[in-house]
């Protein structure tokens, strides 16, 4: 039994990128737009964000898009492209001001102004010190940001599929024709067919241990994607956060830091000072990982142990109640421990994608090194590569991003969406999803999802983690390839149609092996070192030979092809990065 | 590790004809959150348990659920303080759809009747609109809600009444009202005139204690209740 719906535009995803696209979609008179989430939008990942979106509003001291701009290419390591980074700075100002207007709570200045404070990686005059310019709401940014864009959306009557988990794309004569969901609820599959599709499906942290994302972050839309003939980009390029809650991985804000927190070691060494004598413990994000990935190998860990701690006791009760009061909640929590009188001891966690599907500034899907593009398909936010990161994303870029980007998909979709027909539905889109569902309810003798998912993480976290080596990630490749096969005889328990999370996990689990095996291929056939890809083996930067995207393919006897594409360089250009 | 007993009122509607209460033994650490350990129940014993759970840090709003008799999200109450036995049960007050999972469906119809959005016909100025540190300080409690409906079906006004609009929808509209930028407060007021709005609130205060936000939901609906009487001060 099967359900067709007809639209304008999809969005698939309702985190911030996607609900921004949706706004924009809902003020076209005449347009249809669905928002299709496997969540209730409020549930998206976007909502765990806490320390700040950055733009140069210059509401405390003097800055510029420019000043954005230029931390943004050095962050990225030279990787981004520069034009998609003058733009997404550019727009920063005027878009924080339309967030504003629909009415995010910001915290204010003394003459009533949006706050901002310092983050990592954010200067004044090309890196010569600390400029404020992440906007914040305390430290649930992420949060006021994805209530404020769900709000609208209501303003605005937006439709919404909550709990229709998109398991497919449908392509057809050259473009993009709709996706097909499986209802949560039902177990039903469901063609949604339209001009224009988006996929906003946010990151897929889970292929590690030690991560801060959330269980749904599954990397739905890569994966799909992938599968379905479109490449992805700069794979090998994934951040880990400094400030993990140790063992659990969940994210203290760099807007601790921001605040004057510093890191220590067993000694009690401020020790980022010896790496970045001017920034300290405000330099770039994998400035900071790496070293405390050094500490803690050289034996300086807290009492030898993994970990490092984060000391906030010298900004008093005031500053963390009214302006961390959530990650004082977490500490208090999930360790017992008050940042207001002991440190938080911190480890390094799997936290951001910079690659994802590539796009252009627009948004629009490309499908090779010469740009082009498969007309009717999107990609914003963490699941896209613009690239706008490059090799490393700095603080507060990410909401950024999902803002700006959801904004300009909206733009163009509905232009899209305007100038073309509905392109013609294949004879039955959901045939090869409802096989692939109905051969894992009908598998009785394997492994549960559970245990092949634990030792991809565990390989990955091992292998391709902070610091990588040759044969390391080989040997996560070869681990990946191997769990790939066990997958064929994954069992799960549920059989039934109702709300069968059982079998949405193992399909999950699908999406998460493939992204971890292109992730750690892209990461072995690159031999440098480049902003959060760090190896042993090679261990500078080589632009005479890498300043390039990567881009991968799956092909479909499951080879991976990988190609390149040039880096747009305007004015900055690349030079040693130092903090 | 210790081993811990967990008994889940289970119900599947679809095989089922009513709920009953499953016991699983699970190993687990002090420090587990009660999720780790209904994740190891499903992922390595009973695949067919089922809830809803995302960020597992408190701040999706996923996985709220009775734990011994009280409204929690699993992902923030630690096994040492649940004891050996803990019982689990689905929120009171939404049709089970499975398990733990409850029909939401009228949870954010109630959500969206209060007009949770910033209303402000005025042209948009060139800048931010202006907001004094105090005029932010006034709603920022009820701006931390996370719609998770620990409040809501906690509070026995909506137990005995489920057209009540109840607690969440209540803090929704006071962060809007309370906000100097809005201009829809006697719209809000209105709607929460009603006599499934703010009235039917006995200050019974298990919202309060509910809330995984720590929001002081009863204090927000007293504030609401003498906007209603007494006007918006100033």
């Amino acid at each position: 039994m099967n359900h067709t719906h007809t639209y304008d535009a999809l969005v698939v995803g309702g985190g911030g990128a996607g609900l921004m696209a949706a706004i924009y979609l809902s003020r076209e008179q005449g347009l249809r737009t669905a928002v299709i989430s496997k969540l209730y939008p409020t549930r998206s990942h976007t909502g765990a964000a806490q320390g700040g979106i950055g733009a140069a509003l210059a509401n405390l001291e003097e800055d510029s898009p420019e000043w954005h701009a230029f931390d943004t290419v050095k962050g990225s390591d030279y990787l981004g492209d520069q034009d998609a980074i003058d733009l997404m700075c550019e727009e920063a100002v005027p878009v924080i001001l339309e967030l504003e207007h629909m009415g995010l709570p910001f915290n204010r200045t003394e003459d009533g102004k949006i706050a901002q404070r310092p983050f990592g990686g954010h200067t004044h005059h090309h890196g010569q010190g600390p400029v404020r310019r992440s906007c914040y709401a305390a430290d649930r940014t992420g949060h006021m940001i994805l209530q404020t864009l769900y709000q609208n959306c209501i303003k605005n009557d937006v439709e919404f599929f909550d709990e229709y988990q998109v398991v497919d794309l449908v392509r057809s004569e050259g473009r993009a024709a709709g996706v097909v969901a499986y209802h949560v609820e039902t177990g039903e599959l469901h063609v949604f067919h339209a001009k224009a599709t988006c996929f906003t499906t946010g990151g897929f942290g889970r292929i590690w241990s030690i991560s801060s994302n959330a269980h749904a972050n599954t990397g739905d839309g890569a994966a799909i994607t992938f599968r379905r003939g479109i490449p992805l980009e700069d794979m090998e390029f994934f951040q880990f956060h400094p400030t993990g809650i140790y063992k659990l991985g969940i994210l203290i804000t760099e807007g601790v830091r921001g605040e004057g927190g510093v890191l220590r070691n067993d000694h009690g060494e401020r020790f980022m000072e010896r790496y970045a004598p001017t920034m300290k413990d405000l330099a770039s994000r994998d400035v900071v990982a790496r070293a405390i990935n050094q500490e803690i190998r050289e034996g300086r860990g807290i009492n030898g142990k993994k970990y490092v701690y984060l000391d906030a006791t010298h900004l008093g009760r005031e500053v963390i109640e009214s302006k961390l009061p959530d990650i004082a909640d977490f500490c208090r929590t999930y360790l017992g421990v008050d940042p207001v009188t002991d440190p938080m001891p911190i480890q390094p966690t799997a936290h951001y994608a910079m690659g994802g599907i590539p796009t252009d500034v627009d948004t629009r899907v490309i499908v090779d090194a010469q740009n082009t593009v498969l007309p009717g398909l999107y990609a914003a936010g963490e699941t896209a590569c613009v690239s706008v990161h490059g090799a490393n994303r700095l603080g507060t870029n990410s909401l950024l991003d999902l803002v700006v980007f959801g904004r300009r998909a909206g733009i163009a979709m509905a232009q899209f969406c305007r100038e073309n027909e509905l392109p013609p539905l294949p004879a039955d889109p959901t045939a090869e999803i409802a096989a692939e569902f109905s051969r894992i309810l009908a598998t009785t003798d394997g492994e549960p999802a559970a245990r092949l998912r634990e030792e991809m993480q565990d390989v990955m976290q091992d292998e391709v983690g902070i610091v990588r080596t040759g044969a390391g990630m080989q040997k996560a490749v070869d681990k990946v390839r191997e769990l790939k096969q066990r997958f064929q005889n994954v069992v799960v328990m549920d059989k039934g149609r109702h709300f069968n999370t059982d079998i949405l996990e193992a399909w999950e689990l699908k999406n998460l092996l493939d992204l971890a095996e292109v992730t750690a291929v892209c990461a072995l056939n690159r031999t440098e070192s480049r902003g959060a890809h760090m190896r042993e083996d090679y261990g500078t930067r080589d632009d005479q030979n890498w300043m390039k995207h990567t881009l991968a393919y799956q092909r479909a006897d499951g080879r991976i092809d990988i190609d390149y594409k040039p880096v747009t360089l305007t004015r900055f250009q690349p030079k040693e990065r130092v903090y | 590790m210790a081993k811990a007993t967990i008994r889940i009122l289970r119900y599947n509607p679809e095989v089922e004809r009513e709920p009953a209460y499953r016991e699983y033994t699970v190993e687990v650490e002090p420090v587990d959150r009660v999720l780790d350990a209904l994740n190891q129940i499903k992922w390595y014993q009973d695949g067919t348990l089922t809830f809803r759970r995302s960020c597992a840090h408190g701040i999706c709003g996923s996985d709220a659920m009775r734990i011994n008799g009280v409204n929690r999200l699993a992902c923030k109450v630690l096994m040492k303080d649940v004891g050996q036995t803990v019982t689990v049960e689905p929120m009171m007050g939404f049709r089970v759809i499975k398990d733990l999972v409850v029909d939401m469906e009228s949870f954010f119809a109630q959500y969206r009747s209060v007009l949770p959005y910033l209303i402000n016909d005025r042209p948009a100025p060139a800048r931010e609109r202006p907001q004094t540190i105090e005029d932010r300080e006034v709603f920022d409690d009820t701006t931390k809600c996370i719609l998770c409906a620990c409040c809501t079906t906690s509070c026995p006004s909506f137990w005995a009444n489920e057209n009540f609009v109840g607690p969440a929808a209540i803090v929704n509209a006071h962060r809007f009202i309370f906000d100097s930028r809005d201009h829809g407060a006697a719209e809000r007021l209105d709607i929460l005139n009603d006599r499934d709005g703010v009235w039917r609130c006995r200050t019974i205060f298990n919202c309060t204690e509910a809330c995984p936000r720590e929001i002081k939901i009863t204090k927000a609906i007293g504030e609401v209740k003498q906007a209603i009487l007494y006007g918006l001060a100033g």
